[in-house]
């Protein structure tokens, strides 16, 4: 069961230390008298976190996070992020003899010959996969259940760009071993790079120090991997949570949940104790994962050499979307226009990807003034109950995954059996039609599952028993929902569209009139909760749901 | 060329090279090497395949290809609209079809794939001496180039550069346009992938003894087999798909297995 907050586990410490004169006392009490971090122990040991399966997302992109570090530190003892070209002397018999860089010849040593390399090399990777993973269905979850309202606006911001600086530091990690996929994957950015008009030459040289792929650009993604984007990963980590803390923990409604308490169980010790025990849970997971599976295995491809592309050469998970958006694009999207090319089939990849990303980190700005609502929110609601921030989300879903899934449209054409011309032009019709899709059916799906609510609030759930009354009529019994199950059924908060009105001068701008009708649009269809008014009525009118028990 | 030192016969050689006909000799004196050694190669190739089959197993041969190709490719192996002309072929080209059970082709599609094989390996024989009878061809390769025992590094960088962007480079194999597909080369035995780059069965292109040597092909052999033999290092090997194996596995298992087991930690105790 929860519980509200109780203060008798940390005062039974304070009377502990005073009393009993064991080690443990004298030592916190040493401590503390040249810390004062009692004061810290009390406020943040009382702090309240409710407990449901799905606060614990962004705990395990945290785990993860921490994995990366320790296993990313044995890597750097043993990598050396340099493209001086060597010969390849390990224990790897296919490629002895072979020239390469030492970066490669050092991830080869680190894969063959160094005792436990490779396992830190697949726990590294395999975290840094679930990592990004994890942090996508955190998202998720906030933004399904409108965690990101007032006044946690900000704190979705630092969580996004959390998010774009995980796919960075994963790009620049799976660029590092200058194998043959990480190389097809710069070339790929060169390109993109290149594509943008009239910095993109200029830009390409730049990275790359010269022509791509020159000799600089390892050392250069090296110093970005371990040593810039971490610490700015660890500091807006450190902002992510202190916000957490600042803002308490939001709660899914349920009876007694509103927007001034939180329910759920103290940090110490309950929540503390099952936290730590997770980070063991999870690193026991990704230690499973990569002792048992390959992943990245560069021996096969090879150190890095422009000529040869390898069937099937994509890039990790997190960047698919981006690789799939250029997979979609129709051939022959360039022109020529005053002696320089522009290819609009990267500008416009670019600019479309760019927009969506841009239009998630900001949505809460966005559904806030469409809304104009000011208020606090700390209890959660539930995706039915927002049904068309719901649609929006399927709609983004849908254009994200099918981007996404373009990026694997070989391999789906040869493990299906399919031609790669279905595939991608069936992505390509599913990118553009199925937002508009998911949004009709998911805002549809919501407002019946409310109705349904509303059904269940008002009349209860269907027996299935039939009794047929003194005076021959046959009546349905119907058993009433009980008090707990109602609390959550009807606590949600109403919204009608924004009235026009107009301001000080007596006049309405037209960014008011674009405001008023995305209002309209947001929440003209609309399932209201029930009132108490509404549920007297409805007891009165079916005596025989409460009568017959 | 030659030197030749008394200054009279030097005066002689000068006038000669500088005759208006001297470079139109040079050239013919240069295609006629070349195309004698061209025909020097293709023939030395073809040599092999007659010989070896009898009169009597070709006539075998004959009787099978008529009772189970010449449907399509017709009753000389001349060719149909349904099916290519396989005079000039050589017996790698049937015994790399027929050995993998490609061919008789299941139905028309993208192109033939492989199902059990339906003949036995004394047919399968028969069928190419049959077919290497018609015209030289390619034959089927001797054994020492087939014994895995090569440079695998030579190999594992020819089969990079020549192979892995239709068959991947652990070989998994990939996709081609309109349905096409570059077959995994798992467990194709040595002799066929001999055949199937000297062949260049379905979509895949030729790679000749003068632009792959024999060595070198046995080198790829070697690598191929490495490969096969020797299970990947980092364990389970995901089908050597990349980057899309290893997201779909960490999405469904890993991250399942993760959210199994907050659901587990939150649950509340009865």
């Amino acid at each position: 069961m929860t519980t509200i907050t109780t203060r008798e586990s940390t005062e039974d410490q304070a009377v502990g230390v005073k009393k009993s004169g064991g080690f443990t006392a004298s030592a916190a009490n040493y401590i503390d008298e040249r810390t004062s971090i009692s004061g810290a122990v009390k406020e943040l040991g009382r702090k309240i976190f409710p407990d449901h399966w799905s606060f614990l997302l962004g705990e395990v992109a945290l785990y993860s996070f921490v994995i990366i570090l320790l296993s990313g530190s044995f890597l750097t003892f043993f990598f050396q992020a340099s493209m001086a070209e060597v010969v390849y002397e390990g224990s790897y018999a296919p490629l002895k003899g072979i020239p390469m860089s030492a970066a490669m010849s050092s991830t080869m040593d680190i894969s063959f010959d160094i005792r436990g390399g490779l396992l830190m090399r697949q726990v590294h990777h395999w975290a840094a996969l679930l990592f990004v993973a994890a942090i996508g269905l955190h998202m998720l979850r906030i933004y399904f259940t409108g965690a990101f309202r007032k006044p946690r606006e900000l704190n979705w911001v630092i969580g996004f760009i959390l998010f774009i600086l995980a796919m960075a530091e994963g790009f620049t990690g799976y660029s590092l071993p200058d194998d043959l996929l990480s190389g097809n994957g710069l070339r790929i950015i060169d390109g993109l790079v290149k594509g943008i008009p009239v910095v993109g030459t200029w830009t390409s040289f730049l990275l790359f120090g010269g022509e791509f792929p020159g000799t600089d650009i390892v050392g250069r993604l090296y110093s970005l991997h371990i040593l810039l984007l971490p610490a700015i990963i660890v500091a807006l980590i450190a902002m992510h949570l202190l916000f957490v803390v600042v803002h308490k923990h939001t709660q899914y409604p349920a009876a007694g949940h509103t927007n001034q308490n939180v329910v759920g169980y103290p940090v110490l010790p309950v929540y503390a104790a099952k936290a730590g025990g997770f980070f063991f849970i999870v690193f026991g997971v990704v230690m499973l994962i990569a002792s048992l599976f390959t992943i990245n295995p560069i021996w096969n491809y090879g150190p890095y050499d422009p000529s040869p592309v390898s069937a099937g050469t994509q890039p990790d998970w997190y960047i698919g979307f981006a690789d799939g958006a250029m997979r979609l694009i129709p051939p022959g999207w360039e022109f020529v226009w005053l002696n320089h090319t522009y290819s609009l089939n990267i500008v416009v990849v670019l600019a479309v990807v760019g927009l969506f990303i841009v239009t998630v980190m900001i949505y809460p700005f966005i559904e806030a003034w469409i809304t104009g609502d000011k208020r606090e929110h700390h209890v959660l609601d539930r995706p039915r109950n927002a049904p068309t921030r719901t649609a929006i989300g399927a709609a983004g879903v849908t254009f994200y995954a099918s981007l996404w899934a373009a990026a694997s449209s070989d391999i789906m054409a040869t493990h299906f059996h399919l031609t790669m011309e279905g595939v991608i032009h069936t992505l390509q019709a599913t990118t553009l039609l199925g937002p508009f899709l998911a949004f009709f059916i998911a805002k549809r799906v919501c407002l019946a599952l409310q109705k349904k609510d509303r059904e269940i609030v008002l009349h209860g759930y269907e027996s299935g028993r039939i009794v047929r009354l003194p005076g021959g009529e046959f009546v349905e019994v119907h058993q009433p929902v009980d008090e707990y199950e109602r609390w959550k059924l009807v606590s949600y908060s109403d919204f009608k569209p924004l009235m026009l009105r107009p301001n000080a001068q007596g006049k309405i701008g037209p960014a008011e009139k674009v405001r008023a009708g995305l209002s309209r649009w947001f929440f003209e269809d609309r399932i209201t909760p029930v009132t108490q008014t509404e549920l007297d009525h409805a007891h009165g009118d079916h005596p025989a749901e409460i009568t017959d028990k | 060329m030659t030197t030749i030192k008394t200054p009279r016969a030097r005066r002689a050689r000068k006038a000669g090279r500088r005759h208006p006909l001297a470079s139109v000799a040079l050239i013919a004196i240069g295609l006629l090497f070349t195309g004698g050694a061209y025909a020097a190669f293709s023939t030395s190739t073809a040599i092999a395949t007659t010989d070896a089959s009898s009169q009597q197993t070709i006539a075998q041969g004959e009787k099978l290809f008529a009772a189970n190709c010449a449907t399509c490719h017709g009753l000389s192996a001349q060719g149909s609209s349904e099916g290519p002309s396989l005079i000039g072929v050589g017996a790698a080209s049937v015994d790399f079809q027929v050995g993998t059970g490609r061919m008789p082709m299941q139905m028309q599609g993208p192109q033939a794939q492989k199902k059990p094989v339906q003949f036995t390996a004394e047919q399968t024989a028969a069928l190419a001496a049959y077919v290497a009878s018609l015209a030289p061809g390619p034959a089927i390769p001797a054994a020492e180039l087939l014994d895995s025992a090569g440079d695998s590094a030579n190999g594992a960088e020819l089969f990079r550069i020549n192979c892995a962007m239709c068959h991947n480079v652990a070989g998994a194999g990939g996709a081609l346009t309109e349905g096409k597909f570059a077959p995994a080369i798992e467990n194709v035995s040595a002799q066929h992938i001999y055949e199937a780059m000297i062949t260049g069965p379905q979509n895949m292109p030729v790679f000749n003894d003068m632009n792959i040597t024999p060595e070198d092909k046995r080198d790829i052999i070697t690598y191929l087999k490495y490969v096969e033999d020797n299970p990947s290092p980092g364990g389970l090997a995901l089908g050597s798909l990349g980057p899309v194996a290893e997201g779909l596995f960490i999405w469904i298992f890993g991250l399942g297995a993760i959210v199994a087991l907050t659901v587990w930690i939150t649950a509340k105790s009865n």
